[in-house]
């Protein structure tokens, strides 16, 4: 599976990512990052999830993270619908410096690591404007430039049920795709990135404008649209982790695939193609 | 902390340099140390306070309402927030005598000062309206809210050209702090003072407001975020500046980190 396997036939080196793609690649990154670890210092402070226009106190919640016991005995959970999971040591009651802290999500995955929501939505809506900018940039590049076109798109021989049957397959044993057909993006790999850049990142910006009482003056049908601002906020929240789940799967195909090669193609543009002996 | 210099407004240099500087301290430090940079703190806060207010007053402008509901869609049971009840003995007299001495004391920079009854405030023509509070936590309740305009009650103490903000002084002391900050105020501009939304509520839900509610008035001001929407207010101070009441940032929360503008 490593490289070295090839060694003996001649790697090609071609461009594999062009510099607007490696560039909101990584600035997309930290945007992210800082997003998802602001977003859980937000949640924490009321981590409760509803359907519908309002949603409190007294409402049942969709989802809740919560705290039960005394002192000495505390008890972190996590209830969905009417399904409760002990959670305690991450979710609800966690450790943060040595000491057991009622909290919804751990201090170690949140920014800033202690409790501070202004500060956690200061830099939301910072990284939020900044993942808005630079997802505009890359949005035009992938029109004007033909990148979605010529990268995305899939091509006919990939649209075949055989054949995303196949990938599955491979996907699974992480076999992926080698030779000249590595030099495009694989069917299963041309769906994960277009959900992510056409449903879940618009879904989260759509779902975070929702939320706010000033936009929601200006555009009155996005609530109704999505079933009110805690639907919203609830997509938000769904949204959210479908990314970080996305996220994890493309870090294991990144590892799966060979990291050094994929990390230089997505710093230098390079990538490595090592021919087949048939080829 | 020296207060900055500039006006609020940021360029693209500014906006990238903040950014930078942002992306190259990241993996350096800690998390929390990155948190409490002054400089990054502050021009994070500078930039991203100056485009969300910017762009929503963009796409909001001077009139657009906020939705409002109907009876049906109310909640069940609207959650009392921040403080429940006012302490100190001043409170409790106005409430035991069912608020008959209290005043709302208009001023600043007016022609025409007023003090008004709740009585006063009824007798001008009330506004109706069901709106979704949303919390700054995340939560959000449904209520009906009656109440004078502020527009009326601004126009009646005659604003004078200079008039910018309009303070809300409340009765609660929501924090005992060291510099004697504690005591609740919010502020809003003269866009929001004059929406047709913005009204001294003293009335809930067909009901005199509660003392959990703020009574005997609150601010309702629908297209910010709750905190905004003051309890327990007694005097209305429209101003040019609101550099020197509290610490200076317009409003108890914000003086403690949060948006003076909490559109989002």
């Amino acid at each position: 599976m490593s490289e070295s396997t090839f060694a003996s036939f001649t790697p090609v080196l071609v461009r594999r990512h062009s510099i607007v793609v490696r560039v909101t690649h990584w600035l997309n990154v930290v945007c992210l990052t800082f997003l998802l670890m602001t977003g859980l210092q937000i949640f924490n402070a009321h981590p409760r999830l509803y359907v519908g226009s309002y949603g409190a106190d007294a409402d049942r919640p969709i989802l809740e993270i919560g705290t039960r016991g005394g002192d000495d005995d505390l008890h972190g959970y996590l209830r969905v619908g009417g399904l409760t999971i002990p959670t305690t040591g991450m979710l609800g009651v966690s450790k943060r410096n040595g000491e057991t802290v009622e909290r919804g999500f751990p201090s170690w995955i949140t920014f800033p690591g202690y409790t501070d929501l202004a500060t956690g939505r200061r830099w939301h809506f910072f990284f939020a404007w900044f993942l808005l900018f630079n997802g505009l940039a890359y949005l035009g590049y992938g029109i004007f430039a033909g990148h979605f076109r010529r990268d995305l798109v899939l091509e006919t021989d990939q649209l075949g049920l055989a054949h995303l049957r196949q990938q599955i397959a491979d996907h699974a044993r992480l076999h992926f795709p080698k030779g000249e057909e590595a030099r495009r993006y694989n069917a299963l790999q041309k769906i994960a990135y277009l959900a992510v850049i056409f449903v879940l990142l618009p879904l989260m910006i759509v779902t975070g404008v929702t939320m706010s009482p000033g936009a929601d003056a200006a555009f009155p049908w996005l609530a109704g649209v999505l079933g009110g601002r805690q639907t919203a906020r609830t997509i938000h929240f769904a949204a959210a982790f479908s990314i970080v789940g996305f996220v994890l799967i493309h870090l294991i195909a990144v590892l799966a695939s060979g990291v050094l090669n994929n990390l230089r193609s997505m710093i230098t543009g390079r990538y490595a193609i090592v021919p087949e002996k048939s080829a | 902390m020296k207060p900055s210099p500039k006006p609020a407004g940021i360029s693209r240099r500014q906006l990238l340099t903040g950014a930078a500087a942002v992306a190259a301290a990241a993996p350096l430090g800690g998390c929390d140390s990155l948190a409490d940079n002054e400089h990054i703190g502050d021009a994070v806060q500078r930039i991203e306070q100056t485009l969300s207010m910017r762009v929503q007053r963009l796409l909001i402008g001077r009139g657009a309402l906020a939705r409002e509901f109907e009876i049906k869609d109310l909640s069940p049971q609207f959650k009392v927030n921040g403080t429940d009840k006012p302490g100190g003995d001043d409170y409790q007299r106005l409430l035991d005598t069912g608020f008959s001495n209290w005043r709302l004391v208009v001023d600043g920079k007016v022609r025409n000062p007023l003090s008004l009854s709740i009585a006063d405030l009824k007798s001008l023509p009330p506004r109706t309206q069901i709106t979704r509070h949303d919390c700054v936590e995340g939560w959000s309740a449904i209520g009906q809210w009656t109440g004078v305009p502020l527009s009326r009650v601004i126009d009646l103490a005659g604003p004078t050209a200079d008039a910018r903000y309009v303070v809300f002084h409340c009765a609660d002391q929501y924090e005992q702090a060291s510099d004697g900050n504690g005591q609740y105020y919010e502020s809003i501009d003269l866009v929001d003072a004059y929406h047709p939304q913005t009204i001294l509520a003293y009335g809930m839900n067909g009901k005199d407001l509660t003392v959990g509610h703020g009574a005997p008035l609150r601010l309702r001001v629908e297209r910010q975020l709750g905190y905004k929407h003051a309890k327990y207010v007694m005097r209305v101070e429209v101003v040019d500046s609101f550099a020197r009441i509290g610490r200076g940032h317009g409003g108890f929360w914000p003086d403690r980190g949060y948006e003076w503008y909490a559109g989002i």
